[in-house]
Formats: structure tokens, sequence, C-alpha cells
């Protein structure tokens, strides 16, 4: 048990060292908050019809920009950040040390909270002052938004431990991991809306989790009767649920088999 | 004294990569209080014994023990024992945005015998600089840090690994005589070094690989055969030339050239061969 307790303890520290550093590196905190705020005000300001009665793209934008923004902070922040740590020395170092590796994941976790909830309380803020975008009303939303950004954040920052294995170097990370974002923010119905998208673009995107995201996102800050506007007709919060437990589950799988602390 | 104990023992160790076998059949034993420098050329699987020894590495057969533990060994016994190391690497870049004194503070919850912060930071000389961000420190003085994270958790055992890389030689002394302390304190140190002077001035024993082997453990004044290798004396004659003898006994030619010369005997010095000839040589002879 007070192995257990120790780790936590550690990992706490961690999260906190790890928060530091985060805000003193400008260019990291510019990347994860400011870029999607900017995105949401270029996306808003072009983009603002109808895309069904009484949702304007600007609200649908929005929705999808908070999904991405937990993809943003877990996976992209971790894929890219893990194996410039591992280049610095940095995860070498530590496993140098009886530091708990439990601490260390911690901590990560601790971090990714931090720039997520930043970067979800900034764009609530501009889209609801700018962009139209509705604050739903205390009830069933809320609860769907707590448990949608809880497995989101878990599922994107697994997955971010997991491909940290890939990039071969801390400079190749942000090359190869950031396209990949890109990508599935196309398919899965942040740019554009998802059922306007072809039909293999559709599918592509619903095996990855930032689909089911923006879908559950979607449910939170739009009217309950743009559910038939879905692909499906409907919001689909249970398998929501389900792809993404699945996900976080063969994250961690992956991230326990494939975690490398050495460069080479 | 109690009999030394051995800290480090390693038998018949052995770590290939692919068709490279890296590491070959090598015997160590490094003993408790001791300053032990690993010398050898790149690729001749000096790091991958260390790396070995510090537990990064797995090897593929011999016998380890470090501090009476298996380093292959995973889980929380691994982290008591890594409790009771501090390892100092080459070329480490990490925590650029903390400062001095943020990273040592941080470094020490990780320990269970924490070192007093402000002492540590004095010792290693960091004092003017506990409130800077590490990016602003100069080379010599981020090495300085990586010492200070490597002694934090007051360890039994340090692996240094090519410490004073970078440093002016006013700086190499001042960390040399930082080593020297921590060895009247009862550390066991192993070092690895491609400075030979370095290995000279601070350790007891220094071990040479090559090609995977330890090819001879010695003390630096007796490596190689050093205490009787010929040593050299120079000296002007009267016609200025500049003339040299070499002798396995340089005291009889001096006391040769003492009857010669009325006084001072011109440019006059005796050479012995330093560590580093001794060294290249031997690292010649074995390729």
């Amino acid at each position: 048990m007070s192995r257990v307790v120790q780790a936590l303890r550690i990992g706490v520290n961690r999260g906190i060292l790890e928060i530091k550093q985060f805000n003193r590196a400008r260019e990291a905190v510019v990347f994860t908050i400011a870029f999607p705020v900017i995105l949401l005000f270029i996306f808003g300001s072009i983009f603002d019809d109808e895309i069904a009665p009484s949702v304007t793209f600007s609200q649908y934008f929005v929705a999808g920009m908070i999904a991405s923004g937990l993809v943003n902070s877990g996976f992209q922040n971790l894929a890219i950040t893990i194996p410039m740590e591992r280049d610095s020395g940095a995860l070498k170092r530590l496993r140098g040390t009886p530091m708990p590796i439990s601490s260390y994941f911690i901590g990560k976790s601790i971090q990714v909270a931090y720039s997520m909830s930043l970067q979800i309380v900034l764009l609530l803020f501009f889209g609801s002052l700018f962009f139209g975008l509705e604050i739903p009303e205390f009830g069933a939303k809320w609860l769907a938004f707590a448990w949608i950004v809880l497995l989101g954040s878990l599922s994107a920052t697994v997955l971010g431990i997991a491909f940290s294995s890939v990039p071969k170097s801390g400079r190749a990370a942000s090359a190869v991991v950031s396209p990949i974002v890109i990508i599935l923010q196309f398919f899965s119905g942040v740019f554009f809306v998802f059922s306007q998208l072809p039909g293999w673009m559709q599918q592509f995107a619903a095996i990855f989790p930032l689909k089911w995201l923006t879908q559950g996102m979607r449910y939170v800050f739009l009217p309950d009767s743009f559910a038939t506007q879905e692909v499906a007709g409907e919001f689909e919060l249970g398998k929501i649920a389900i792809i993404l437990t699945l996900w976080t589950i063969v994250g961690t799988l992956i991230a326990i088999k494939t975690f490398k602390w050495m460069r080479r | 004294m109690p009999p030394a104990k051995n800290v480090i023992q390693v038998k018949g160790l052995r770590k290939s990569y692919g068709s490279l076998t890296a590491v070959d059949s090598l015997d160590l034993t490094i003993e408790e209080g001791e300053i032990f420098a690993l010398l050898g050329p790149n690729g001749a699987g000096k790091t991958t014994t260390v790396e070995i020894l510090e537990g990064y590495r797995s090897r593929d057969c011999g016998e380890v023990s470090v501090l009476g533990f298996d380093p292959a060994t995973r889980g929380d016994v691994a982290n008591a024992w890594r409790d009771r190391i501090g390892i100092v690497l080459q070329d480490s870049a990490d925590g650029a945005d903390l400062t001095v004194e943020e990273s040592i503070s941080h470094f020490s919850k990780y320990y269970s015998r924490r070192r007093d912060l402000d002492q540590l930071i004095e010792a290693v000389g960091l004092d003017e600089k506990r409130k800077y961000r590490v990016h602003t420190l100069s080379g010599g003085q981020r090495r300085r840090l990586d010492v200070a994270l490597g002694l934090v958790g007051t360890p039994e055992l340090l692996f240094l690994d090519e410490p004073t890389t970078g440093f002016d030689p006013q700086a190499r002394r001042a960390f040399w005589d930082l080593i020297k302390t921590l060895k009247e304190d009862g550390t066991t140190i192993l070092l690895t070094t491609h400075y030979l002077d370095e290995a000279e001035a601070l350790a007891d024993r220094v071990g040479v690989i090559t090609e995977g082997k330890l090819i001879e453990v010695a003390t630096p004044a007796t490596l190689g055969g050093r205490e009787q290798a010929l040593a050299m004396v120079s000296w002007r004659d009267e016609s200025g030339v500049l003339r040299e003898e070499s002798a396995v006994d340089p005291t009889s030619i001096l006391r040769r050239l003492l009857n010669e010369f009325d006084g001072e005997i011109p440019a006059l010095s005796v050479k012995r061969p330093t560590l580093e000839e001794i060294y290249l040589r031997m690292i010649g002879q074995s390729r």
C-alpha cells in the first residue's frame, strides 16, 4: 500500500514539474493552447452559414475543436514530447533513479489534464462568446460531457504514450505525428460536416476515436434535433463509450509492451 | 580495517548485437571505496559493459552482481537497488526549463537518503546559479548539475561517464577535488573517461577494455609495465645539441651528467612514459 502512496506522491510531484516545464516552454503553450483558438476564429468566421435548422457551421466546428483538443493535448502532445525526452536523455536519467515507473505516467496524465482543461475552457469561452456555442443546462448533457472528456483523454493519453515509440527521433516526431492528427481531423467531422464526407472517409474515420469524440461533443453542444443529421440518425452514445474504452485498453497494452526509455 | 567487500563483481559477461560481439567473457571486480577507471577506445564495449552494470541493458550470459544485486532484475526490488546507486550519464540535455534548484530538489524526492540540498549545491559549485534555468548554464556547469543529480541520493556506488568533457582546466581540477571528497566519504566510483590524466589523478585502479575484453587491470603507476618502462633523460650538451638517452635506471645517467657538468645541466628533463603513452601502446598492440 505504501508503495502505491509513494508512487502517487512522486507522480503528483512529477505532474507539478511537468506543468511548470510546459508553461515555460512557450512554443508548446502556443502550439497546444493558442493554435486551436486561432483555428476556431478562422473557421468560425469563414463558415458561419446554417447547416441544419438553428445550427451554424461555427457551432458544429466548436464542438469538433473541443473533441480535437483532447487529441491534441493527449495524443499529439505525448507522441511528440516523449520522443524528445528520449532523445534528450531525460527518460534514461529517470530510469536510473528509484522513481516508480507509474509516477512518470501519472505526471504525464496530470500535465495532459492541465493543458486539456485550459484548451477546453478557452474554446468554450470564445465559442460561446463569438460563435453561438450554447453551454447546455445542468443534467444529462453535463454527465455525458464528463465521461466523454474522461474516456477521450484517457484513450488519447495512452495512445500518445503507445505511439511515442514510433518516431525514430525527437526531431522527426512532430513531422510524423502532426499529419496523422490533421488528416484525422479532416476525416472525422472537425473541418467539414461529417455526414457530407465520402462514405469511405466516414468508414475510415469510424475506426479511430476522434470521429466518436466529435459526435459525442455534438450531442453535448448542439440541439437534440441535430441527431437526425448524424449518419446513424442518432448520437450513438453507447457506441462512443464502447469504442473509446476499447481504444483505451488497446493503447494501454501497446504502451506497456513497447515503451522505450532509451534511444536506439 | 575490515576486509573490503566487492561492490561490483562480473564473471564471464557476454553481450552481442547480432553478429557483433560487444563484450566478450569479461571479468571485473571493484572493491568497496575504490575509484576504478574503465578505459578503452570508442566501440570497445565500455559503454555496453557500464550500461549492463547500471541496469539499462540485458546481457547474453555471465554473472553480474552490483551491490549484491543482479541489475537485470526488474520491478520494485530494482527500485530499492537504484536507491543506493547514482548514475551520471553522458550528454543529457533534459530539464532545460527548470532551475538548478528545482531539478535537484525534485530528483531528491525519489531517494530515501537525501543529501542536504544547500550543501550539495555548494559542493558542486552551483551556488550562484541555483535560481537560474538550466539552459543558461555553461557546459561545465551543466555537467556539475548532472553530477549533483547523481549524488542527490547519497549513493554507495556512483557511475561517472565522461564527467569532465568540455571542462576548462580549472573546472576540471575543482571537479577532481569534489570526486576525491566523495571517495573520502567511502563512495565507490566507476569512472569511464577518455582523459588519461584524469584516470591517473583519480583512480586507484584502471582497467583497459579493447574489443570487448578487459586486457589489463592495474594501478595507474603499474599499468602496461609502466614502472619498468624506459625513462628518457634529455639535456643540451656543450655544443648546444639536444641529447637524449633512455634507460630503465635514469638515475645512472643523471649521476654521470652531474659529474660532466659544473652546476646547471642545460635543459635537463627526465621523462617517464605517461599513462596515455602506455595506454596507446596497449590498445595499439591489441589491434
